[in-house]
């Protein structure tokens, strides 16, 4: 009989939220891997129910305190549908800057605390200090910057208080404002610098033939708006999201699955989706870095991923210094509401990728019904798929360093497992006379 | 070494060993501590980082001499698993409106809970969770809760500095409006009729809403003796629905005694106003 082992990471770490890993091995034959997210669900779609339309962008903020920006962007634009009210360019551009804001500040605490330390076999970005001092310390004063914006524009950088449905709160001072721009100037150039940097890491030759899905703009790098497109030619409205996609529930995870519905397959979503999909429309400077480097699409390397992270720093950057530079106030700074009853959906280029909403609401104003999809879920079984591939490579390895190099994979997609669940744990399972994972 | 070297150099406080752990939460609390970019540097040159797994691969066993609790009880595997993380650790401090009330997800206390799990869930039988989302110290002693939702990453660097100084860190428990007095905000129910929780809400956000045009909506919870009940009144006076204060009392600190309590006491009011109304009309 051939030898069964299993490999098992107990809680992934470096990663957002908890969950694990389960392999189980038979012979050379991979017979299951497991993405358990054991992060206990908080029911967010259940509650939404019957609260005010006005709170929404609050409470869903709540979701995930890594991107709580994206929840942010995704409901106000569902809720604007459904409402059928249109915002003013001054809202829609501004809106542009926080996200800038929180990609500068998700992409910088990936790349420096989570991902970087991966590629130096240290365990934390806190070890990297002793090994990249200046990297690392310019890392963090560029995740610093990203707060920084958050905070100007939001108020604060861990769910801001300013979104409102139709526009913001309050509209920035312009003083407030142009106090960011020689912060942003020495940043973009860091930025440049970080992506030169991480373009020299020892990347794993690991390539595969991904459906990569995203956002796309004809005239912009997508972020709030844009019909969603994939590799495989999709090119469809935001409103046919569910007639493309779909959630399914899973035994081993409290967070749902996506799949692509027609054939049940697993897609990616993530800043290597949005830069294979939009390279044309990343700003000049981050075009300009990735020929330097070398860089071309498509790229189909996950571990590549974290270059993506970088030019789409560059390209932050260099948006939010355009929108600084030209901001005028405006008043006022959100369109009225005028409650109706309603539905609508939205998709927005979260840090971690494609993120959907959906509500309904009635003529009180209040949520009747609400479908939230996070990254995270979408790429979970993409992960799975990945791992399967991945440990074939790596079958001769010791059991222990097979469950760290693929807990290396996972944080390529950096999974953000709050948001998932509405995430994850590494079992690697190579004895199995066992019954089937969930059924002992 | 030789012995007499050993004897002539000072003794070495060993430094603070810290742990970091997750129940249902977002995360963004302990992401909090990785927000501290000045004093990350020499937050960890101060104290060792003994467990953090959102931060870093290296796991040591404990015991821990602080341990950051982020999150609330919502599992009957998380009720067993504080009583562990209690027993490794010296001192415990709860930070964030997750883990010092249970946060927004212990709205399901106010719910039925097979209807949420099979809102979200078509298989409900594969998830295992509590009717309830309850604060860390209803399940074990806590030395100190830091509040917020999120937390103010200046008051846990003070935590911090306060608990390896060996002193009891102090934090702020009046409530916003003496912040908003501070940075000169005016007041936004008195002059613009908004509804604002910052008469009864705990002090440590900085009154950010207030100064972008908008209501306290209670992040930091209760402050000290709220008078929720005179607040209420005033609002409902000024043209707040009642009906519009039950939401706004219960979000991220819904089940924080002095919240619920108010919004308990509001809604079985509004249900009285009600049956009193549908008396009248069967009446006629």
């Amino acid at each position: 009989m051939k030898e069964i082992r299993t490999i098992k990471v107990d809680a992934l770490s470096r990663v957002e939220g908890e969950g694990g890993l389960h392999v189980r091995l038979q012979g050379d034959t991979v017979e299951e891997v497991r993405l358990s997210i054991y992060e206990p669900p908080r029911f967010f779609e259940a509650f939404l129910q019957g609260r005010p339309l006005t709170e929404v962008p609050d409470i869903v903020a709540r979701i995930c305190g890594i991107c709580p920006v994206a929840y942010q962007m995704s409901c106000v634009h569902a809720l604007e549908r459904a409402l059928e009210i249109t915002i003013r360019p001054e809202v829609r551009r501004l809106r542009r800057l926080l996200y800038c804001g929180e990609w500068i500040e998700s992409h910088g605490l990936h790349i420096h605390l989570l991902h970087a330390p991966d590629f130096f076999g240290c365990n934390s970005g806190l070890e990297l200090v002793e090994r990249c001092r200046d990297e690392f310390q310019r890392g963090l004063r560029i995740k610093k910057h990203g707060n920084e914006l958050l905070e100007m524009l939001g108020g604060r950088a861990i769910h801001p208080v300013n979104v409102a449905v139709g526009g913001f709160y309050r509209a920035p001072r312009r003083v407030d404002v142009e106090r960011l721009i020689p912060d942003f100037e020495w940043g973009l150039e860091a930025a440049v610098e970080m992506t030169r940097w991480v373009a020299e890491f020892d990347f794993p030759n690991f390539e595969r033939d991904y459906e990569m899905v995203s956002l796309s703009h004809p005239d912009e790098y997508p972020m709030n708006e844009g019909r969603i497109v994939s590799t495989s030619g999709l090119s469809i409205d935001v409103n046919e999201y569910e007639e493309h996609f779909e959630e399914r529930q899973v035994e081993h995870s409290t967070a749902l699955h996506s799949v692509r519905k027609e054939d049940g397959s697993c897609y990616f979503v993530g800043p290597l989706a949005r830069v294979n999909l939009n390279f044309d429309r990343l700003s000049p400077r981050a075009r300009q870095v990735a020929d330097e480097i070398g860089f071309s699409v498509p790229c189909l390397n996950p571990f590549k991923t974290i270059i993506a992270r970088g030019l789409e720093v560059v390209h932050a950057y260099e948006e939010a210094l355009d929108i600084l530079r030209t901001y005028r106030p405006f008043s006022p700074s959100r369109t009225e509401l005028r409650l109706k009853a309603g539905e609508g959906c939205a998709a927005t280029e979260a840090p971690r990728g494609l993120i959907y909403h959906r509500f309904a609401v009635n003529d009180d104003g209040k949520v009747t019904f609400a479908k939230i999809v996070p990254p995270t879920s979408q790429n979970q079984g993409q992960i799975e798929d990945d791992l399967r591939e991945w440990i074939s490579a790596i079958l001769n390895e010791k059991e222990e360093q097979m469950a760290l190099d693929c807990e290396r994979l996972i944080r390529c997609y950096d999974p953000c497992i709050s948001c998932s669940t509405h995430f994850l744990k590494l079992t690697v399972d190579r004895n199995a006379a066992i019954a089937p994972p969930g059924r002992p | 070494m030789s012995a007499l070297t050993q004897q002539t150099l000072p003794a070495i406080t060993p430094k603070l060993r810290l742990a970091v752990f997750k129940f249902a939460s977002c995360d963004g609390c302990q992401l909090s501590l990785l927000d501290c970019e000045d004093e990350l540097v020499t937050i960890a040159s101060a104290v060792e980082i003994a467990y953090f797994l959102e931060a870093t691969s290296k796991v040591e066993l404990g015991p821990y001499d602080i341990a950051l609790v982020e999150g609330s009880i919502t599992t009957p595997h998380d009720a067993r698993r504080i009583q562990d993380v209690r027993r490794q650790s010296k001192l415990l401090v709860t930070i964030g409106a997750c883990a010092t009330s249970g946060g927004i997800q212990a709205l399901r206390n106010w719910a039925d809970h097979g209807d949420f799990l099979r809102c979200v869930y078509a298989r409900p039988d594969y998830i295992e969770t509590l009717a309830t989302s309850t604060a860390i110290a209803d399940h074990v002693p806590v030395d100190f809760e830091l509040r917020g939702c999120p937390i103010n990453r200046y008051q846990l660097v003070e935590v911090l500095q306060s608990l390896a100084a060996g002193r009891r860190p102090q934090t702020a428990t009046y409530s916003v409006c003496l912040d908003c007095k501070r940075r000169g905000t005016v007041c936004v129910t008195v002059a613009q009729g908004i509804p604002c929780l910052g008469p009864i809400t705990q002090s440590g956000c900085g009154a950010i809403c207030p100064s972008y045009d908008r209501g306290c909506y209670g992040c930091f919870g209760p402050a000290a003796q709220p008078n929720c009940n005179s607040l209420s009144d005033h609002l409902i006076k000024t043209g707040t629905a009642s009906a519009a204060l039950v939401p706004l009392l219960r979000n991220y600190n819904a089940a924080a005694p002095a919240f619920r309590a108010e919004s308990d006491r509001l809604e079985r009011a509004e249900a009285s106003i009600a049956s009193e109304i549908d008396r009248v009309k069967d009446a006629h």
